[in-house]
Protein backbone atom coordinates (compact mmCIF):
# COMPACT_ATOMS: atom_id res chain seq x y z
CA UNK A 1 0.00 0.00 0.00
CA UNK A 2 2.66 2.60 0.81
CA UNK A 3 4.46 1.34 -2.30
CA UNK A 4 1.39 1.97 -4.45
CA UNK A 5 0.89 5.53 -3.17
CA UNK A 6 4.58 6.25 -3.64
CA UNK A 7 4.51 4.79 -7.15
CA UNK A 8 1.56 7.01 -8.11
CA UNK A 9 3.31 10.08 -6.72
CA UNK A 10 6.36 9.37 -8.83
CA UNK A 11 4.10 8.65 -11.79
CA UNK A 12 2.84 12.20 -11.32
CA UNK A 13 6.38 13.42 -10.93
CA UNK A 14 7.34 11.74 -14.22
CA UNK A 15 4.58 13.58 -16.05
CA UNK A 16 5.67 16.82 -14.39
CA UNK A 17 9.19 16.12 -15.64
CA UNK A 18 7.95 15.75 -19.20
CA UNK A 19 6.02 19.01 -18.97
CA UNK A 20 9.01 20.87 -17.54
CA UNK A 21 11.28 20.02 -20.45
CA UNK A 22 14.26 18.93 -18.34
CA UNK A 23 14.22 15.49 -19.94
CA UNK A 24 13.81 11.92 -18.72
CA UNK A 25 17.43 11.41 -17.72
CA UNK A 26 17.51 14.44 -15.43
CA UNK A 27 14.18 13.41 -13.92
CA UNK A 28 15.42 9.87 -13.24
CA UNK A 29 18.67 11.15 -11.78
CA UNK A 30 16.76 13.39 -9.38
CA UNK A 31 14.67 10.43 -8.20
CA UNK A 32 17.89 8.48 -7.71
CA UNK A 33 20.10 11.06 -6.05
CA UNK A 34 17.73 13.46 -4.32
CA UNK A 35 15.02 10.94 -3.52
CA UNK A 36 12.67 13.22 -1.68
CA UNK A 37 9.65 14.10 -3.75
CA UNK A 38 8.77 17.50 -2.23
CA UNK A 39 12.28 18.78 -2.88
CA UNK A 40 12.27 17.35 -6.40
CA UNK A 41 8.96 19.04 -7.17
CA UNK A 42 10.08 22.37 -5.70
CA UNK A 43 13.20 22.13 -7.85
CA UNK A 44 11.31 21.47 -11.08
CA UNK A 45 8.67 24.12 -10.40
CA UNK A 46 11.25 26.80 -9.60
CA UNK A 47 13.30 25.76 -12.62
CA UNK A 48 10.13 26.27 -14.62
CA UNK A 49 9.68 29.87 -13.45
CA UNK A 50 13.34 30.53 -14.24
CA UNK A 51 14.54 30.94 -10.65
CA UNK A 52 18.29 31.34 -10.21
CA UNK A 53 20.47 28.44 -9.12
CA UNK A 54 21.01 30.03 -5.70
CA UNK A 55 17.31 30.61 -5.00
CA UNK A 56 16.37 27.17 -6.25
CA UNK A 57 19.03 25.39 -4.21
CA UNK A 58 17.99 27.29 -1.09
CA UNK A 59 14.37 26.25 -1.59
CA UNK A 60 15.32 22.59 -2.05
CA UNK A 61 17.59 22.81 0.98
CA UNK A 62 14.84 24.29 3.16
CA UNK A 63 12.20 21.88 1.86
CA UNK A 64 14.38 18.96 2.86
CA UNK A 65 15.26 20.12 6.38
CA UNK A 66 12.70 17.60 7.61
CA UNK A 67 15.07 14.79 6.60
CA UNK A 68 17.46 15.57 9.43
CA UNK A 69 15.08 14.97 12.37
CA UNK A 70 13.79 11.92 10.49
CA UNK A 71 17.29 10.45 10.28
CA UNK A 72 17.96 11.31 13.92
CA UNK A 73 14.84 9.51 15.12
CA UNK A 74 15.14 6.43 12.90
CA UNK A 75 18.84 5.54 12.75
CA UNK A 76 19.20 4.62 16.45
CA UNK A 77 16.36 2.10 15.96
CA UNK A 78 18.10 0.46 13.01
CA UNK A 79 21.50 -0.18 14.55
CA UNK A 80 23.26 0.32 17.83
CA UNK A 81 26.70 0.34 16.19
CA UNK A 82 28.83 3.45 16.15
CA UNK A 83 28.26 5.64 13.11
CA UNK A 84 30.12 4.28 10.10
CA UNK A 85 29.72 4.13 6.34
CA UNK A 86 26.66 1.92 6.69
CA UNK A 87 24.90 4.69 8.56
CA UNK A 88 25.68 7.18 5.83
CA UNK A 89 24.49 4.72 3.21
CA UNK A 90 21.21 3.98 4.96
CA UNK A 91 20.61 7.69 5.60
CA UNK A 92 20.16 8.27 1.88
CA UNK A 93 17.31 5.76 1.88
CA UNK A 94 15.40 7.57 4.61
CA UNK A 95 12.58 9.51 2.99
CA UNK A 96 9.04 10.31 4.10
CA UNK A 97 7.42 6.96 3.18
CA UNK A 98 10.23 4.65 4.27
CA UNK A 99 10.62 6.56 7.53
CA UNK A 100 6.91 6.42 8.41
CA UNK A 101 6.62 2.69 7.66
CA UNK A 102 9.89 1.85 9.39
CA UNK A 103 9.00 3.65 12.62
CA UNK A 104 5.94 1.41 12.85
CA UNK A 105 7.58 -1.85 11.80
CA UNK A 106 11.10 -1.74 13.14
CA UNK A 107 10.37 -1.91 16.89
CA UNK A 108 8.67 -5.28 16.30
CA UNK A 109 11.69 -6.79 14.54
CA UNK A 110 14.64 -8.48 16.26
CA UNK A 111 17.45 -5.89 16.49
CA UNK A 112 19.86 -7.86 14.28
CA UNK A 113 17.34 -7.95 11.40
CA UNK A 114 16.34 -4.30 11.44
CA UNK A 115 19.14 -2.90 9.37
CA UNK A 116 18.82 -5.43 6.55
CA UNK A 117 15.02 -5.24 6.60
CA UNK A 118 15.10 -1.49 6.20
CA UNK A 119 17.72 -1.69 3.50
CA UNK A 120 15.72 -4.20 1.46
CA UNK A 121 12.41 -2.42 1.96
CA UNK A 122 13.83 0.98 1.01
CA UNK A 123 15.68 -0.27 -2.03
CA UNK A 124 12.42 -1.76 -3.34
CA UNK A 125 10.61 1.56 -2.84
CA UNK A 126 13.55 3.42 -4.35
CA UNK A 127 13.33 1.19 -7.42
CA UNK A 128 9.57 1.69 -7.58
CA UNK A 129 10.07 5.45 -7.64
CA UNK A 130 12.51 5.17 -10.52
CA UNK A 131 10.07 2.99 -12.47
CA UNK A 132 7.28 5.42 -11.58
CA UNK A 133 9.24 8.40 -12.83
CA UNK A 134 10.03 6.70 -16.12
CA UNK A 135 6.49 5.36 -16.52
CA UNK A 136 4.94 8.78 -15.82
CA UNK A 137 7.23 10.36 -18.37
CA UNK A 138 6.54 7.77 -21.06
CA UNK A 139 2.78 7.61 -20.40
CA UNK A 140 2.53 11.39 -20.63
CA UNK A 141 3.65 11.08 -24.21
CA UNK A 142 0.98 8.53 -25.15
CA UNK A 143 -2.09 8.98 -22.93
CA UNK A 144 -4.89 11.39 -23.84
CA UNK A 145 -4.33 14.97 -22.69
CA UNK A 146 -6.90 15.04 -19.82
CA UNK A 147 -5.41 11.89 -18.26
CA UNK A 148 -1.91 13.38 -18.46
CA UNK A 149 -3.21 16.50 -16.70
CA UNK A 150 -4.67 14.21 -14.06
CA UNK A 151 -1.24 12.65 -13.52
CA UNK A 152 0.32 16.08 -13.02
CA UNK A 153 -2.47 16.89 -10.54
CA UNK A 154 -1.70 13.84 -8.34
CA UNK A 155 1.03 15.47 -6.25
CA UNK A 156 -0.51 18.86 -5.44
CA UNK A 157 -3.73 17.03 -4.55
CA UNK A 158 -1.87 14.40 -2.48
CA UNK A 159 0.18 16.97 -0.58
CA UNK A 160 -2.85 19.11 0.14
CA UNK A 161 -4.74 16.16 1.63
CA UNK A 162 -1.67 15.14 3.63
CA UNK A 163 -1.61 18.64 5.13
CA UNK A 164 -5.29 18.50 6.02
CA UNK A 165 -4.86 15.46 8.23
CA UNK A 166 -2.05 17.18 10.12
CA UNK A 167 -3.40 18.44 13.45
CA UNK A 168 -0.28 18.84 15.53
CA UNK A 169 1.88 20.35 16.66
CA UNK A 170 -0.03 23.61 16.41
CA UNK A 171 3.01 25.51 15.11
CA UNK A 172 3.03 23.21 12.09
CA UNK A 173 -0.67 23.71 11.41
CA UNK A 174 -0.12 27.48 11.57
CA UNK A 175 2.84 27.13 9.20
CA UNK A 176 0.67 25.23 6.72
CA UNK A 177 -2.07 27.86 6.87
CA UNK A 178 0.27 30.84 6.56
CA UNK A 179 2.32 29.15 3.84
CA UNK A 180 -0.79 28.18 1.90
CA UNK A 181 -2.01 31.78 1.97
CA UNK A 182 1.32 33.45 1.27
CA UNK A 183 2.52 31.02 -1.40
CA UNK A 184 0.25 32.08 -4.28
CA UNK A 185 0.26 35.76 -3.26
CA UNK A 186 4.03 36.06 -3.09
CA UNK A 187 4.34 34.07 -6.32
CA UNK A 188 2.33 36.85 -7.97
CA UNK A 189 4.67 39.44 -6.48
CA UNK A 190 7.88 37.63 -7.44
CA UNK A 191 7.89 34.06 -8.79
CA UNK A 192 11.64 33.80 -8.24
CA UNK A 193 11.91 34.68 -4.54
CA UNK A 194 8.26 34.20 -3.57
CA UNK A 195 8.56 30.61 -2.43
CA UNK A 196 11.66 31.20 -0.30
CA UNK A 197 10.05 34.18 1.42
CA UNK A 198 6.90 32.12 1.95
CA UNK A 199 8.87 29.38 3.68
CA UNK A 200 11.13 31.53 5.81
CA UNK A 201 8.57 34.24 6.58
CA UNK A 202 5.51 32.04 6.98
CA UNK A 203 7.38 29.37 8.92
CA UNK A 204 9.04 31.81 11.29
CA UNK A 205 5.76 33.70 11.83
CA UNK A 206 3.98 30.44 12.63
CA UNK A 207 6.71 29.41 15.05
CA UNK A 208 6.61 32.77 16.87
CA UNK A 209 2.81 32.92 16.89
CA UNK A 210 2.70 29.48 18.47
CA UNK A 211 5.15 30.60 21.19
CA UNK A 212 3.03 33.69 21.83
CA UNK A 213 -0.19 31.66 22.10
CA UNK A 214 1.55 29.21 24.42
CA UNK A 215 2.65 31.99 26.72
CA UNK A 216 -0.88 33.39 26.81
CA UNK A 217 -2.35 30.01 27.60
CA UNK A 218 0.16 29.63 30.38
CA UNK A 219 -0.89 33.01 31.81
CA UNK A 220 -4.58 32.20 31.68
CA UNK A 221 -4.02 28.77 33.15
CA UNK B 1 11.54 31.21 -19.84
CA UNK B 2 13.67 28.21 -18.92
CA UNK B 3 17.35 28.96 -19.36
CA UNK B 4 20.54 27.17 -18.53
CA UNK B 5 21.34 23.54 -17.98
CA UNK B 6 19.51 21.61 -15.30
CA UNK B 7 22.62 19.56 -14.38
CA UNK B 8 24.38 22.02 -12.05
CA UNK B 9 21.06 22.50 -10.26
CA UNK B 10 20.60 18.74 -9.96
CA UNK B 11 24.07 18.34 -8.50
CA UNK B 12 23.52 21.08 -5.92
CA UNK B 13 20.04 19.74 -5.09
CA UNK B 14 21.56 16.31 -4.47
CA UNK B 15 24.27 17.71 -2.23
CA UNK B 16 22.02 19.96 -0.14
CA UNK B 17 19.49 17.16 0.27
CA UNK B 18 22.08 14.62 1.32
CA UNK B 19 23.67 17.15 3.67
CA UNK B 20 20.58 16.94 5.92
CA UNK B 21 20.72 13.15 5.96
CA UNK B 22 24.46 13.08 6.72
CA UNK B 23 24.08 15.73 9.40
CA UNK B 24 21.33 13.61 10.93
CA UNK B 25 23.68 10.62 11.23
CA UNK B 26 26.39 12.84 12.64
CA UNK B 27 24.36 14.31 15.48
CA UNK B 28 21.99 11.38 16.15
CA UNK B 29 21.82 10.69 19.86
CA UNK B 30 23.35 14.05 20.71
CA UNK B 31 20.53 16.38 19.79
CA UNK B 32 16.84 16.38 20.67
CA UNK B 33 14.71 16.14 17.52
CA UNK B 34 11.75 17.54 19.48
CA UNK B 35 13.56 20.72 20.48
CA UNK B 36 12.65 24.28 19.40
CA UNK B 37 15.27 24.47 16.63
CA UNK B 38 13.69 21.55 14.82
CA UNK B 39 10.25 22.88 15.47
CA UNK B 40 11.29 26.07 13.68
CA UNK B 41 12.94 24.37 10.68
CA UNK B 42 9.90 22.10 10.49
CA UNK B 43 7.67 25.18 10.32
CA UNK B 44 9.78 26.68 7.54
CA UNK B 45 9.69 23.46 5.52
CA UNK B 46 5.93 23.09 6.01
CA UNK B 47 5.16 26.71 5.10
CA UNK B 48 7.29 26.42 1.98
CA UNK B 49 5.65 23.18 0.91
CA UNK B 50 2.13 24.41 1.64
CA UNK B 51 2.86 27.58 -0.32
CA UNK B 52 4.13 25.53 -3.26
CA UNK B 53 1.17 23.14 -3.16
CA UNK B 54 -1.54 25.81 -3.06
CA UNK B 55 0.28 27.77 -5.75
CA UNK B 56 0.47 24.67 -7.96
CA UNK B 57 -3.30 24.29 -7.72
CA UNK B 58 -4.28 27.96 -8.06
CA UNK B 59 -1.54 29.27 -10.34
CA UNK B 60 0.08 26.31 -12.12
CA UNK B 61 3.01 27.02 -14.39
CA UNK B 62 3.27 23.80 -16.39
CA UNK B 63 0.80 21.53 -18.12
CA UNK B 64 -1.96 22.20 -15.57
CA UNK B 65 -2.22 25.75 -16.88
CA UNK B 66 -4.26 24.19 -19.67
CA UNK B 67 -6.99 23.21 -17.20
CA UNK B 68 -9.77 25.48 -16.00
CA UNK B 69 -9.28 27.05 -12.55
CA UNK B 70 -12.89 26.24 -11.66
CA UNK B 71 -12.36 22.58 -12.55
CA UNK B 72 -9.23 22.42 -10.41
CA UNK B 73 -11.11 23.96 -7.50
CA UNK B 74 -14.07 21.59 -7.86
CA UNK B 75 -11.70 18.61 -8.08
CA UNK B 76 -9.84 19.79 -4.98
CA UNK B 77 -13.09 20.36 -3.08
CA UNK B 78 -14.31 16.86 -3.99
CA UNK B 79 -11.01 15.36 -2.85
CA UNK B 80 -11.34 17.16 0.51
CA UNK B 81 -14.96 16.08 0.94
CA UNK B 82 -14.06 12.44 0.25
CA UNK B 83 -11.13 12.72 2.67
CA UNK B 84 -13.46 13.97 5.42
CA UNK B 85 -16.28 11.51 4.69
CA UNK B 86 -13.96 8.52 4.51
CA UNK B 87 -12.36 9.23 7.85
CA UNK B 88 -9.07 10.44 6.41
CA UNK B 89 -8.51 8.07 3.49
CA UNK B 90 -5.92 10.08 1.54
CA UNK B 91 -5.53 7.62 -1.34
CA UNK B 92 -9.28 7.59 -1.98
CA UNK B 93 -9.43 11.39 -1.80
CA UNK B 94 -6.62 11.78 -4.34
CA UNK B 95 -8.24 9.19 -6.61
CA UNK B 96 -11.55 11.08 -6.62
CA UNK B 97 -9.87 14.48 -7.01
CA UNK B 98 -7.71 13.37 -9.92
CA UNK B 99 -10.61 11.48 -11.49
CA UNK B 100 -12.82 14.58 -11.23
CA UNK B 101 -10.23 16.78 -12.91
CA UNK B 102 -9.74 14.26 -15.72
CA UNK B 103 -13.51 13.92 -16.18
CA UNK B 104 -14.25 17.64 -16.14
CA UNK B 105 -11.37 18.43 -18.49
CA UNK B 106 -12.27 15.60 -20.88
CA UNK B 107 -15.87 16.86 -20.95
CA UNK B 108 -14.57 20.29 -21.90
CA UNK B 109 -16.31 21.97 -18.97
CA UNK B 110 -15.22 25.53 -18.25
CA UNK B 111 -16.38 26.92 -14.92
CA UNK B 112 -14.08 29.86 -14.45
CA UNK B 113 -11.41 30.91 -16.87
Amino acid sequence: MPGLVLFCSFLGFGSLVRGSGIGLTAGMVSSLTVWGLPGQIAMIELYGVGASLAVNSMAVWLTNTRLMPMVITLVPHLTRARPGWRHYLIAHLIALTTWAVALNRVPNLPPEQRFSWFFGFSVVLWGLSLIGTAAGFVLSGTLPEPVVLGLVFINPCYFLLLFLVEFRPRSRVLALALGGLAGPLLHLVDPDWGLLVTGLGGGTAAFLLDRLLRRREACHG
Amino acid sequence: MVEGSVWPLLLVATLVTYSWRALGVLVAGRIDPDGPVFEWVGCVAYALLAGLTVRMILLPIGALRGTDLGCRLVATALAIIVLRRSGGNIALGVLVGVGALVGLTAAGIKIWN
